[in-house]
């Protein structure tokens, strides 16, 4: 079966689904959504986190049964009960987290997912069917690559070209750009408008990224809390009016306004770091770096190119294997009494895991800081539950964590409320270094903003704050300096009054040496 | 004495003969250990198996007097013991290393209790091949007698190395073992290939049983597996998931337990015990040295528990 061939002929199906529900317990997540996909289009889905774009497409793509409502194809209902269906139909999604596997190349990824895979594969002839795929591509890939060895930018290009190559002609991408630095965002996203404009493709682009959809989309749906809140060409709205569907009425605190750059002494040194990955590999290479009281020290980058490793080896995770780390003019081996000294924050990413333990209370998961020092610890030895809980709640209030109270287990809460968990026990005394890395990571819009203000608050209150995150958007709001991080490497600083981001997007993509 | 004529060169050979002899069970239990762990699990209980597959293989030879009929039974008995690891291991929140423990002192158990009739009736043993013939000596002789299930092992990890890479069911497996997240996108029915590829891991373990009772050392009794099993498991991490290199490691496994055996030969008997411990520390050593505290385990299929 030549796939090229029928990519150009086939036109992608209408796509519409009509009054679909979709209820989960108690919970609609889905009511009566209803939305048309002409052929050829490309159509954006925009909405804050949970507000049903996923389980919409979910539904459609067979991996959830809508309660009610019906989808129908070129007009006719139609029953999608899996993703085999769905691929029948020529219906594929791209999923924000990658599913290609690891260990195999380009080649075993793509025709993995054929429906009819023979039992004894025939290497030659299917490569030559995959080179002339390849070809007729708008971007290619080399076949022999392991995918442990790409970018994340080619391990989305694969993924693409895998639904291509599998004779879907209707796209769903969800959230494709969160792991791109914006020049490969924009290439992804323009090669599928301009395969979306010759009629070979339709797509629905899931995203909460405006830009986005400003530059690429035809029409767009608004979801807010599994309502459908606004529809339309996208050309007819104004970004305030896409704001307005997505958020609602509600207003939420603004950044604090900023006093004046406080950039007082230097309370963090990092010289010459060097860190090695999992694998043994170098993932941070020769980084140095300055942080002074009073400022915002961003560092932006492509998720991948080493942040995760160095905040692990600030944090106390991971060794260095070169280089020293200083606090305050003296060398900083992480231990528990030097962090406790110096005064050192930190709010690392998926501090579920890494800032937490998931089975313990919140209170006491509040208490990890400080639970071995009076007034918890009495005498060292004993703990004073009844202190904890009351300083538990006290936080709670104060940094409104929605908890069914502080004896509840930390995993029972919500990926912003345990954001706000850890803020709280990193902000509940007077701190000299905050690091934080993707503090707003899957958060929704007033969740960010609250956050987002109490690390102005500190930075305003005199703390040093590292800022690590892949929101390039975040960098530019909140720092005072911003560095590009790439290959393990810091390849560009500016401040921010001089930042351009077309600039900083460059150097996203640069390699290092 | 005989040991002599050749001196060292002795030694030697009755490595080499030894590690061809003993290598067997260590072969098919740790391929089969690489089909389970490709298919995202550890079963640890493959020791447990063994013992079983060695106790119903040598039953079946007895009773019914074909050895090669053994085999099979054992094989089949192997199965079913991994199968009752593979449903239990389908159920939610169920740990597959704390189940193959279980499993393991569960299939010696049942193994010593339906095996106490067996300890003392004689079965017949798989025959040998001769392909020491061209030579005089009798210890080159001795060395390459090899029975065929040697042979069927080595053509299995071809076999094996060329089906993960060139068929679907290679590429289904080692998309579940790799990626659950990628197993469900593509639409495979993650549990199910787990229990096939735990099953066929089985059959293999309960095969390699046989060769112990069957044809070496060649009886049933309750000392008759000490740990190869378990060894098995732990070469299958030296050999990085990979069933060619498997039999490599599985000869020089081999080689180290007929090390002991070997020196006896040459009149060299004291330590003998010492030596009879040399695999037990080639598995610390070699894990000692395949682990680091900085890097991961290199090809280890990314949905087992030991590499998460």
């Amino acid at each position: 079966m030549n796939m090229m061939s029928e990519l150009g002929m086939i036109a992608p199906p209408r796509v519409t689904m009509t009054g679909v529900t979709k209820r989960f317990g108690a919970l609609t997540a889905l009511d009566a959504v209803s939305i048309d996909i002409a052929p050829g289009s490309f159509h954006a889905l925009l909405g804050e986190n949970g507000a049903g774009k996923s389980t919409l497409v979910k539904c459609l793509m067979g991996t959830y049964r809508a309660d009610e409502g019906q989808v129908l194809l070129d007009g006719r209902e139609t029953q999608i009960n899996s993703t085999r269906d769905a691929q029948k139909a020529g219906l594929g999604m791209v999923y924000q987290h990658f599913t290609l596997v690891p260990s195999m190349s380009v080649a075993e990824n793509l025709i993995l997912g054929e429906a009819d895979l023979p039992a004894v594969i025939d290497w030659r002839a299917r490569r030559k069917l995959l080179r002339a795929f390849m070809a007729d591509m708008p971007f290619q890939l080399d076949l022999d690559r392991a995918i442990s060895n790409l970018s994340a930018g080619e391990k989305q290009k694969l993924e693409i070209l895998k639904q291509l190559y599998l004779g879907s002609r209707f796209l769903v991408l969800d959230e494709p750009t969160s792991v791109l630095t914006p020049d490969e965002a924009d290439q992804i996203l323009g090669l599928m408008r301009d395969l979306a404009q010759a009629g070979r493709i339709s797509v629905i682009l899931i995203s909460h990224k405006l830009r986005e959809v400003e530059s690429y989309a035809d029409e767009v749906t608004v979801l807010r809390q599994g309502r459908v809140s606004g529809q339309g060409r996208v050309a007819d709205l104004t970004r305030s009016d896409m704001v307005q569907m997505m958020v609602g009425e509600d207003t939420f605190a603004k950044s604090e306004a900023r006093s004046t750059s406080g950039s007082g002494s230097t309370h963090l040194t990092v010289r010459g770091l060097c860190v090695d990955d999992d694998k043994g590999v170098a993932a941070v290479r020769d980084l140095s770096l300055e942080l002074r009281s009073g400022e915002i020290v961003g560092i932006a980058g492509v998720s991948g190119n080493g942040q995760t490793e160095f905040v692990e080896t600030l944090a106390g995770q991971r060794n260095e294997t070169a280089g020293e780390i200083i606090v305050d003019g003296v060398p900083y081996s992480k231990t528990r009494k030097e962090i406790r000294a110096a005064r050192i924050k930190l709010l690392p990413e998926a501090p579920l895991d890494n800032a937490c333990v998931r089975g313990m209370s919140v209170a006491q998961n509040l208490a990890l800081r400080d639970f071995d020092q009076p007034p918890v610890a009495k005498g060292g030895v004993w703990l004073d539950k009844a202190a904890m809980r009351a300083r538990a709640v006290d936080l709670i209030t104060r940094f409104r964590v929605k908890t069914q109270g502080p004896d509840a287990p930390i995993e029972t809460l919500s990926g912003g409320n345990v954001q706000r968990t850890v803020l709280a026990r990193e902000l509940s005394d007077k701190s000299n270094i905050l690091i934080v890395q993707n503090p707003c990571f899957g958060l929704d819009l007033k969740a960010v903003a609250e956050i987002r203000r109490r690390i102005v608050d500190a930075r305003n209150d005199g703390t040093a704050v590292l800022l690590i995150s892949e929101d390039l958007d975040e960098i530019l709001e909140l720092s005072d300096r911003i560095l590009v991080m790439s290959e393990g490497q810091i390849v560009f600083e500016t401040p921010r009054e001089d930042a351009d981001l077309q600039e900083i997007g460059r150097h996203m993509a640069q390699h290092g040496d | 004495m005989e040991g002599g004529d050749l001196g060292w060169w002795g030694v030697v050979i009755a490595v080499i003969g030894g590690a061809i002899r003993v290598s067997t069970p260590y072969l098919f239990v740790s391929l089969g250990e690489t089909l389970t762990e490709k298919s995202g699990r550890v079963n640890l209980g493959l020791e447990g198996v063994l013992v079983m597959g060695a106790m119903s293989g040598y039953g079946t030879a007895v009773i019914t007097g074909e050895p090669w009929l053994g085999v099979l039974v054992a094989g089949c008995a192997g199965a079913f013991l991994s199968l009752i690891h593979a449903l239990i291991c389908t159920l939610p929140r169920v740990n597959d290393i704390a189940v193959g423990i279980a499993l393991f002192i569960f299939g010696t158990g049942l193994a010593f209790f339906l095996g106490k009739p067996f300890i003392n009736p004689s079965a017949p043993r798989l025959p040998d091949l001769d392909l020491g013939w061209w030579s005089a000596s009798p210890q080159v002789q001795s060395a390459l007698q090899i029975n065929l299930l040697f042979l069927i092992g080595f053509t299995l990890a071809l076999f094996l190395a060329w089906a993960l890479k060139n068929t679907r069911w290679g590429l289904v497996l080692r998309t579940v073992g790799d990626s659950e997240e990628a197993a469900g996108a593509l639409g495979y029915n993650i549990a199910v290939v787990r229990i096939l590829g735990t099953v066929a891991g089985g059959f293999l373990a309960g095969v390699g049983g046989s060769y112990l009772s069957l044809y070496f050392p060649g009886t049933w009794n309750e000392g008759l597996s000490s740990g190869q099993g378990l060894m098995a498991v732990a070469l299958v991490i030296f050999a990085r998931w990979d069933p060619v290199r498997c039999f490599y490691a599985s000869l020089v496994f081999g080689g180290a337990t007929a090390l002991g055996p070997a020196l006896q030969s040459v009149g060299i008997t004291a330590n003998y015990y010492l030596y009879g411990a040399a695999p037990y520390f080639l598995t610390l050593a070699l894990l000692i040295y395949s682990s680091s505290p900085r890097k991961a385990l290199e090809g280890a299929p990314g949905e087992v528990s030991i590499s998460r």
